[in-house]
């Protein structure tokens, strides 16, 4: 299918989210783009894990509409809107003793490969997140990080035959990694985004993160967007005391436009 | 991988060898190879010989019913726990535990003793569709958005049961001579007098819930990742889980028709396939059919010979070796349960 260049990979017009009788998120209007690393920031209760699932209709929208390459999302056929989103869970509850080859190879189920490439498809996503040493270790037995990633190589197997850019969604990706981890995970996100030009939207609570990795920063407060754009323009002191309640240092990074806090 | 490669032919051999079993033993003593030629003789247009007349009559009339009845039942209880284990995300689901055959116990026995007129397809089919409100009742029950709490399952599997074993209690003080009969060995599970239609029907649902179970095998493994994630992997969870949970009512209802309540197999046999190859449902779910029909078949040729000239009913026998492996499972899993 051809689309437009400037046809952006996710689309919210006016969106409206209550849970209860309490409004969550308030007037959304998002328009991101393929190539970048987009980070929800916000403090808890800010709404952007509810953004990030009304993305892939975990939650049920009160107004407005999500569009995906420009067609509402709910219109959709699933497995082919599977083969272009993917979400990254925070928490994957998964009991059950399966080998780490056979969950990366759960990311098969929307794709139309033979067994063949199908195999080699997941070892070579098990080889991006350097796990395919653990291939036939059992997953219930990985650390918190392990099965972190094993999950990150499925989701990445899910959108190999993407027939646009693919939309990845990672919510709080970092939260179960060591500091070495954490860079890592967020490298390669980046990496997909400028690299394989991947549509990356990650909920972050590192603010420092987000400035690194991040080329858009995307703040929520009380579930409206309080600011938007480049690290430099939205890591301000002044957002910062108005959303998170608290004064901070801000340098530049030497030599960078990143704006680091203390 | 090994352990695939042997399970398959062992499997297999086991199940011929315990098929051959069932058709030899019995208060006519026959051999094993005089079974065989009398089942080929069956089978086969061709008159194999050396076969009296009066032994192929009990064959024919008496064990190969017997013993399709144990291979079918046994293999559509095997698949249906598996499946509700998969669909529950939960190793201690099993049709005997949540309830649903005391639910298709109970629509069999309104049957019985309320339309005596009715037939075995009646009840056969009350008892489909007694399981299937039950396997909706209790699956609501037992169902939050986070999946099912295995504490909410069992406490709901308990109520039914209770619920059930109070209307058949019930329906028993209201019975006559004859269908006080037909109760009490349909709440103790047997494979005595089979009788052809119902091998028919038994293996009709076989061939119906393993070639439905193994076309979803796929769905079923993504969805042990969650509902969510299943979601975002293109599934329609929901369409799946009301196909999932309506064959599983067709195969519980039909076989507790046929034969009663039939515990454990559903729990039991999926876990010991999982030990050995693990939860994939490709492999998990024609694994446990096998087993579980090799299984039931030895039940019943014990439940035949144990007091022999007399008879235990089956669902005793499984009972007597499932619940205490049950009270084994539960112990190891204490940790996780609350």
């Amino acid at each position: 299918m051809q689309t437009d260049s400037l046809t952006p990979a996710l689309e919210v017009n006016r969106l409206s989210v209550r849970i209860g009788h309490k409004p969550v998120l308030t007037d959304i209007n998002l328009k991101l783009q393929p190539g970048q690393v987009t980070a929800l920031l916000g403090p808890n209760g800010a709404g952007k894990s509810t953004l990030l699932k009304s993305f892939c209709q975990e939650v049920a929208l009160d107004a407005g509409e999500i569009k995906v390459y420009g067609k509402n999302v709910n219109s959709w056929d699933r497995q082919l809107l599977a083969k272009s989103l993917a979400v990254l869970p925070q928490h994957a509850s998964l009991t059950f003793p399966f080998k780490v080859r056979e969950v990366v190879e759960m990311g098969l189920y929307p794709l139309t490969l033979n067994q063949q490439q199908g195999k080699r498809l997941v070892d070579e996503q098990l080889e991006q997140v350097a796990l395919a040493h653990l291939k036939e270790r059992s997953y219930p037995t990985l650390s918190g990080g392990e099965k972190q990633r094993v999950q990150l190589a499925r989701v990445l197997t899910q959108l190999a035959q993407s027939e646009r850019p693919p939309i990845l969604l990672l919510d709080e990706p970092t939260s179960a990694l060591d500091l070495a981890q954490q860079h890592r995970v967020l490298a390669l996100a980046r990496s997909l985004a400028h690299e394989q030009n991947y549509a990356v939207i990650v909920v972050l609570h590192d603010l420092n993160q987000a400035s690194r990795y991040a080329d858009r920063l995307v703040v929520l407060e009380n579930g409206c967007i309080v600011s938007d754009g480049k690290p430099s323009d939205t890591l301000t002191p002044e957002t910062i005391r108005q959303v998170w309640h608290y004064d901070p240092v801000v340098v530049m990074e030497p030599g960078k436009q990143t704006p680091l806090l203390f | 991988m090994d352990n695939r490669r042997w399970l398959w032919p062992s499997l297999l051999a086991a199940l011929v060898i315990t098929s051959l079993m069932s058709v030899s033993i019995g208060p006519l003593q026959i051999s094993p190879t005089v079974s065989f030629h009398a089942v080929m003789n069956w089978l086969t247009p061709l008159d194999i010989g050396s076969v009296a007349p009066h032994e192929q009559l009990v064959i024919n009339n008496v064990r190969l019913p017997r013993t399709l009845l144990a291979l079918a039942v046994g293999a559509v209880l095997a698949q249906c726990g598996a499946v509700m284990q998969g669909l529950f995300r939960n190793p201690l689901a099993d049709p005997g535990i949540i309830g649903v055959s005391s639910g298709a116990a109970l629509g069999a026995a309104i049957c019985i003793v309320l339309i005596p007129q009715g037939g075995e397809y009646m009840v056969a089919l009350s008892a489909f569709i007694a399981g299937l409100v039950t396997t909706l009742v209790v699956y609501r029950l037992a169902s939050s958005p986070s999946g099912t709490s295995v504490v909410l399952l069992l406490l709901a599997g308990v109520a039914i049961a209770a619920l059930a074993g109070a209307g058949i209690g019930l329906l028993t003080y209201m019975a006559d001579d004859m269908a006080l009969r037909d109760l009490t060995l349909w709440q103790l599970g047997s494979i005595a007098g089979a009788q052809w239609h119902y091998v028919i029907l038994s293996l009709i649902a076989l061939a119906l819930v393993s070639w439905q179970f193994n076309r979803s095998a796929k769905a079923l493994n993504a969805l042990l990742l969650g509902e969510a994630e299943a979601r975002h992997l293109g599934l329609d969870v929901d369409k799946l889980k009301l196909r999932l949970i309506v064959l599983c009512a067709i195969g519980v209802g039909i076989s507790v028709a046929a034969t009663g309540i039939i515990g454990f197999i559903g729990l039991v046999v999926p876990h010991l396939v999982r030990m050995m190859v693990g939860p994939d449902h490709k492999q998990l779910l024609p694994l446990s059919a096998m087993l579980g029909a090799a299984l039931l078949a030895l039940a019943d040729i014990g439940a035949r010979s144990l007091v022999a000239p007399s008879e235990l009913p089956v669902g005793l026998v499984t009972a007597l070796l499932g619940a205490p492996f049950f009270i084994v499972l539960l112990l190891k899993q204490r940790h996780r349960l609350v």
